[in-house]
């Protein structure tokens, strides 16, 4: 066993080593692993030779002092507060400015909320509305127009509205089911031609991307917090979080053979919001 | 020479009855008293890598084709914040280990901080006259889980723009007010162009700036106040017992700064982190699989996953499901930590102060309380690997998410009562340690 100096001798030696195989590891163009172990050896060569100085060699005591007692002073508290009251005194007899004073700060506080507005714009509808429009054509994210028979069984497939393939709020699912088991909701019944049918891809939990597909079951996974929704009852919510169905898109077959879309979502995407009965 | 400076300073400031005191001052000795250090050391190490990478990080979402040194992402569409990640983290020599050191010593930091929560409340140290400290520290760990997660939010890459959009869901989910603040906050619509921007400015100046503040405050007040110590042989509520700050304390907490600073920098050199590379873009239409938050954000993760499809509508009137788990657990758990002090005072009718700390089994309510607090947190934590575990053991997700609705519930009031249990037997029966506690004294109860 080596005497403590000795061993405090070896981490500094070994630290100052580390250091400038540190500056050769830079200088040769640095290796990440290398840099690491080094730097550890670096820093924790001083750490070791600190501590263990500090064990070895620097007084320990224990030493005692006292904790003198500042929560029951009431002298110098009356002190403060007379000092206080006799400055406040000598304020408050102008009564009126006092005032004028207060309504001046007041003002000027609320003023200076009003720029808060400038950090965002108006919501409005823009939750309401997406850039889907009538007879606008469904296309992939590299803006290639689909034709129904694009559209297999058992995949699932990213579409956005011709011309906006950046607008998030308008990424849309497009499923194809056997038409046998297709059961449109009422009033839904011309939206699904050869039993495409499309939903929007935002999440109604959380907004994440619904992208997983499972086509046995025709049921889709949100991978973020695991809501599945039943492709066979409109993307009705059917287990985890997610409370509302995704909003499906209403699509026909143009003449050219192109999907394109019957109209925008009838209610919002996405999560809900406080008002979103009313949007 | 450097005796002669401190002259100088002191004729003209006078510090030389401050320094005197001060390098004599008394500071208790005990590991735990080393976890808030831990803390304040691995913020040094953030501040020191952080500034580091601001020199290459560009905050901005305007998007470019790539065509940096990383072959894989060739020809991949990307944005100026991706792109900078990438370049600072293979271009720039010993960029790497900064970012990766970076990002551990932000895991450690508020690991450190939870943990120096834990010891505090077991101990009883937040009892007056600390209730002020221990709000600041609650503040800080707020803080620091914000920048934790506004940080991994910078590099606008598929693991973390998901989180991104999860935030702006979570803002639009607040009653009343929800579309303005998402809106106010993102600057419109999502997604937003400006997102990136402003989280850069709040990560490395308003909340650095902010913490830097509280740790000043921290520090000063535990100054002013000296620290609590354990019970033992010569220590009373009027004295403070230890080694002094010069050298003895001195030497040992710089070094300590130096082993906090060397594991950083292990773990950011040999082990992974965040490789954004392999998560790709961001790309609002994809979404990775599996996909799990920073450890930190991990109760929340765990509690948008299993927090039933609630959903009231009250009179037309909308509260979203995302607003419980995500608004609400996250406030009151916070509003509950800020009011601890008062409230155990209020109920234990003992407003006195308080100098010698507790030890767990003095207190068995106030032991077995936190334990199961804990355990409700570690169980929405463990809530957020549901998908993990559904792969690995080859269960319906569906299942795994019932199982932890029931943990959630049903572990805390058990662990509650099984520690209050042990606590009483540690009383009653004293032996020292917990190790030697016979397992009869636990199972026969008072």
């Amino acid at each position: 066993m080596r005497p403590p100096s000795g061993r405090i001798g070896c981490a500094l030696t070994l630290s100052i080593f580390a250091s400038i195989g540190l500056t050769i590891v830079y200088a040769l163009g640095g290796q990440t692993q290398l840099e690491g172990l080094l730097l550890f050896v670096a820093l924790g060569g001083i750490a070791v030779a600190l501590v263990g100085w500090a064990h070895n060699f620097l007084p320990k005591g224990p030493f005692e002092q006292s904790r003198e007692e500042r929560m029951a002073k009431p002298v110098a508290e009356t002190e403060a507060e007379e000092s206080f009251e006799a400055g406040a005194d000598v304020v408050g007899r102008r009564y009126f400015l006092v005032r004028m004073l207060g309504l001046a700060v007041a003002a000027l506080g609320a003023a200076a909320v009003f720029p808060v507005r400038s950090l965002g714009t108006r919501p409005g509808r823009s939750l309401s509305v997406t850039s889907w429009r009538t007879g606008r054509r469904l296309v992939t994210e590299d803006g290639r127009p689909i034709k129904a028979a694009d559209v297999i069984e058992g995949t699932l497939l990213t579409v956005f509205p011709e011309g906006h393939t950046d607008a998030m709020d308008s990424q849309t699912i497009l499923v194809r089911l056997p038409q046998q088991i297709v059961k449109p909701l009422p009033g839904r019944e011309d939206w699904s031609p050869d039993g495409i049918i499309a939903f929007s891809k935002v999440c109604t939990h959380a907004g994440c991307p619904v992208g997983l597909y499972n086509e046995e079951s025709h049921r889709l996974f949100c991978p973020c917090h695991q809501s599945v929704f039943d492709v066979l009852k409109a993307a009705k919510p059917i287990a985890g979080p997610a409370n509302r169905a995704l909003p499906q898109l209403p699509i026909r077959v143009d003449t050219g053979g192109y999907l394109v879309a019957r109209s925008d979502f009838h209610e919002p995407i996405g999560p809900s919001f406080w008002s979103i009965d009313h949007a | 020479m450097l005796r002669k400076l401190a002259r100088w300073i002191d004729d003209r400031l006078g510090t030389s009855r401050f320094v005197e005191e001060s390098l004599n001052k008394i500071f208790p000795d005990h590991w735990a008293f080393l976890l808030g250090e831990i803390a304040l050391y691995s913020f040094v190490v953030l501040v020191l890598t952080g500034t580091f990478l601001t020199f290459f990080f560009t905050p901005s979402l305007t998007q470019h084709i790539y065509h940096g040194t990383y072959a894989p992402l060739h020809g991949v569409k990307v944005s100026d914040a991706y792109n900078s990640v990438v370049n600072l983290s293979f271009q720039v020599r010993a960029g790497l280990v900064m970012r990766q050191t970076h990002h551990w010593a932000a895991l450690v930091f508020i690991a450190a901080m939870v943990v120096h929560l834990c010891r505090i409340y077991f101990t009883g140290a937040f009892r007056r006259p600390r209730e002020i400290n221990w709000m600041i520290g609650v503040t800080m760990l707020l803080l620091g889980i914000f920048n934790g997660f506004s940080g991994y939010s910078l590099p606008d890459d598929l693991l973390s723009g998901t989180g991104v959009r999860i935030m702006y869901s979570v803002l639009l989910s607040v009653p009343i007010v929800g579309t303005w603040l998402a809106f106010l906050i993102f600057g419109g619509d999502y997604p937003s162009t400006s997102i990136v921007s402003r989280l850069f400015v709040l990560h490395v100046m308003i909340v650095p700036a902010a913490l830097a503040a509280m740790i000043g405050a921290h520090l000063a007040i535990i100054w002013r106040q000296k620290h609590t110590q354990f019970r033992g042989p010569g220590k009373r509520e009027d004295n403070v017992v230890g080694p002094r700050l010069w050298p003895t304390y001195a030497f040992n907490s710089i070094g300590l700064f130096f082993g906090v600073f060397a594991v950083c920098t292990a773990l950011g050199g040999l082990i992974q982190i965040n490789p954004v590379w392999l998560y790709g873009p961001y790309n609002p239409s994809q979404v990775t699989s599996p996909a799990q938050p920073d450890w930190f954000m991990g109760w929340l993760e765990g509690a948008l996953r299993i927090f039933p499809n609630f959903e009231p509508h009250i009179f037309g009137w909308v509260i979203p499901n995302v607003f419980f788990p995500a608004v609400l657990l996250p406030g009151v758990t916070f509003m509950l930590l800020y009011a601890w002090p008062f409230i155990e005072a209020k109920v234990s009718g003992d407003y006195g102060p308080h100098h010698l700390l507790d030890d767990a089994r003095d207190r068995p309510v106030r032991t077995a309380l936190g334990a199961a607090t804990l355990s409700f947190y570690v169980m929405l934590f463990l809530a957020a690997s549901n998908d993990i575990l559904a792969k690995s053991f080859n269960v319906p997700v569906g299942n795994i998410t019932w199982t932890f609705r029931g943990l959630v519930l049903g572990v805390p009031p058990l662990v509650g009562l099984f520690v209050h249990r042990v606590m009483r037997a540690l009383q009653r029966d004293d032996p020292r340690r917990f190790t030697e506690l016979p397992l009869e004294a636990v199972t026969e109860g008072d």
